[in-house]
């Protein structure tokens, strides 16, 4: 898998949690706090969701490297299974 | 500084027009508490004993609060430059006619203009009430809408989100401020407002028993409740957080809670200023990291968080805690929600000292049971009634209440009279009085008591959730799913999670025309998180044919969540019409 197609799998899950996104509009660098309005409920469960979609355990204090769409595809490219 | 000047503030039997209130036969209770204010020429305002008066007393240098920037960076604050910048603030209302009274409604992010606009609020005489920045469109109108808005202060960026479109419907709205150099339309710029104003402003001469605070509050049914707190709450501010929170002068003491709650308000500014300590104040939300690089650094002596925060840095571990340096810490509470006693243990491995359970409701203004910090706590209970507070656990029969015995569940209940008590619910006089029977104030909560006179919270004696700490009232949530074009009923819930204490769940019927599948969930749910904001939104929502019903049409939420958790469904001689 790309970092494009981690980008992608991060927004589907993203856009789970948090159905009033719409990815289309998401950009690279929006905080997924600040700009797109997740909680840290919302967080762990995309961490959650992540972990089950592509096995990959993210720390608590790594939760700021998939702080946006941007650093979360480097970030799951680097660390899945599936991008290794 | 408290000599007789405090005489004069709220003697005995002066303090309420109400018997029931102010507490005039325990007046004694609160020498102590009176002692630690000093009064404004017979008057009292809650500026004024936070601010001013510590600068009158030579403190002015003294850092009042430490602002952590979101991007890293902080910016200090002293008392005498919080006092001029909130005096500037008040004058900012003034140069609007805006005084006495009013109501002015916050809505932004932890930055120092917060901080500034709630004491020059205060200030100036108006009344100051907050809202969570994350709400979404619909819990901020209603509230407004209830509390007479006549000023809001927010950002550019949640008005052109979350007001824009529905300001003008809001007839009580004169003035809204905007945090920064520039504003929208209509809209007033803060950042040259407040340089254009001077740094001195006459305190208003409020009253005791003049209304200050309103805090929003959650209702089964119905729209939410706004409960008026009034400036001699101040008393039992100062003294709530000298007793339970260990505030006394240059302690350095952390608030993890928003000012957009009650928590964030009475123990996020008001009381930590009164008692003249150096606040610190994170703009950013947890990052577990930023939080205990933040104790270290800023030497963090007190420290009150919440069990969702509690809970998330256990599940990071104990490695995750070990660079750090925790020695600063010498207390730490917790409220919002039981903490388990497992966080309990861990807190007291980790940091040295366990986190002492509180426990208080909006309605209450201040802290009513807590683990003291000379006291032994006990993991999982929420501690002993404050000095000056009287709490029962009682049974309600036939509109009398008998007092419970050790061990035995009942409703908690609290004798009025304390200082920080709401005088009313705005606009709900029956909903208020319904809060009082036989002389005692009911809680709402379920509780015991143990042998040894310890509270232990069992539960809510009604449908309302509590998530993340917020009381969330399910009618709202309701309200805003079946205003989705495919939703017929809904009926919302609290589910157990390990994390939050419990998320919100939702169970809907749909309208003809509409089938269920993943695609209509999230739409649904995207609806609602659009509506009421992530913190109110259910987290999850499924599908039904009929909902559970009594004969009257009320869904009971009761039997849904008995299911939901597999357990005794109770009386069901009111279910007309079953779930499917």
């Amino acid at each position: 898998m790309t970092e494009t197609d981690f980008r992608a799998i991060f927004l589907e899950e993203l856009t789970r949690v948090a159905p009033d996104i719409d990815s289309a509009t998401v950009g690279d660098d929006d905080h997924i706090q600040d700009d797109l309005g997740l909680d840290s409920m919302d967080i762990l469960n995309l961490v959650v969701a992540l972990h089950e979609r592509l096995g990959v355990n993210i720390p608590e204090a790594e939760y700021i490297e998939i702080a946006t769409p941007g650093l979360a595809a480097l970030y799951l490219a680097r660390n899945s299974v599936a991008g290794a | 500084m408290h000599d007789s000047n405090t005489r004069a503030i709220a003697p005995a039997g002066e303090s309420s027009g109400s018997d029931r209130l102010a507490g005039n036969s325990k007046d004694d209770n609160w020498a102590e508490a009176r002692g630690m204010i000093d009064g404004l020429d017979g008057a009292l305002n809650m500026a004024h004993e936070a601010l001013d008066r510590h600068v009158i007393a030579g403190h002015g240098e003294q850092v009042a609060l430490r602002w952590l920037g979101k991007a890293g960076g902080s910016r200090d604050l002293t008392y005498s430059e919080m006092a001029s910048l909130a005096a500037q603030f008040s004058n900012v209302l003034a140069s609007h006619g805006l005084g006495k009274g009013d109501s002015l409604f916050a809505l932004m992010g932890r930055v120092p203009e917060l901080y500034a606009c709630a004491l020059g609020t205060l200030k100036a005489g108006l009344v100051f009430s907050p809202l969570f920045s994350a709400f979404g469109p619909e819990p901020i109108r209603t509230r407004m809408e209830i509390g007479s808005a006549k000023v809001l202060v927010t950002t550019a960026s949640i008005y052109k989100r979350k007001i824009a479109a529905w300001r003008h419907e809001i007839p009580s709205l004169e003035l809204v401020l905007i945090a920064g150099e520039e504003a929208p339309e209509g809209c007033v710029a803060l950042g040259p407002a407040l340089r254009a104003a001077s740094p001195e402003f006459e305190t208003v001469r409020t009253k005791p028993e003049d209304p200050a605070l309103i805090h929003f509050t959650s209702g089964t049914t119905g729209k939410p409740k706004g409960a008026v707190h009034v400036h001699n709450a101040v008393l039992y501010h100062a003294f709530s957080g000298r007793k339970a929170l260990g505030l006394t002068p240059g302690t350095i003491y952390w608030c993890t809670a928003d000012p957009g709650w009650v928590t964030g308000t009475s123990y996020g500014i008001i009381s930590p200023l009164v008692n003249r300590v150096t606040m610190i104040v994170d703009e950013a939300e947890f990052d577990i990291d930023r939080w205990y690089g933040t104790i270290q650094r800023e030497k963090v002596e007190s420290w009150y968080s919440a069990p969702t925060a509690i809970r998330m840095m256990m599940r990071a571990g104990a490695k995750a805690a070990k660079p750090y340096d925790f020695s600063s810490l010498r207390f730490l509470a917790s409220v919002g929600e039981p903490l388990n006693p497992e966080a309990v243990v861990w807190s007291g491995k980790v940091f040295g000292q366990p986190f002492h359970d509180n426990w208080w409701q909006t309605e209450t203004g201040g802290i009513m049971i807590a683990n003291l910090p000379d006291m032994e706590v006990r993991p999982g209970s929420m501690g002993k009634p404050m000095p000056g507070i009287e709490a029962g656990i009682v049974a309600r029969k036939d509109g009398i209440l008998s007092d419970l015995g050790p061990k035995e569940i009942g409703e908690l209940a609290l004798r009025p009279g304390w200082p920080s008590m709401m005088r009313s619910y705005l606009h709900e006089q029956a909903r208020y009085d319904k809060c009082f029977v036989d002389g005692w104030y009911l809680s709402g909560d379920l509780a015991m008591r143990d042998e040894d006179g310890y509270f232990w919270f069992v539960g809510r004696a009604d449908d309302l959730i509590k998530s993340s700490g917020h009381l969330i009232g399910p009618f709202e949530v309701e309200s805003a799913l079946i205003e989705h074009p495919a939703v017929a009923e809904a009926g919302v819930i609290g589910v157990p999670d390990e994390t939050a204490g419990e998320v919100v769940k939702a169970y809907v019927t749909l309208n003809p025309d509409f089938e269920w599948s993943d695609d209509l969930e999230r739409d649904i749910r995207g609806h609602a998180r659009k509506k009421l904001g992530p913190a109110v939104a259910p987290r999850e929502i499924l599908f039904r044919n009929t909902l559970p019903k009594t004969r009257s049409g009320k869904i009971m939420r009761r039997l849904l969540k008995a299911r939901e958790l597999g357990l005794p469904e109770g009386d069901i001689s009111t279910l007309e019409t079953d779930e499917t």
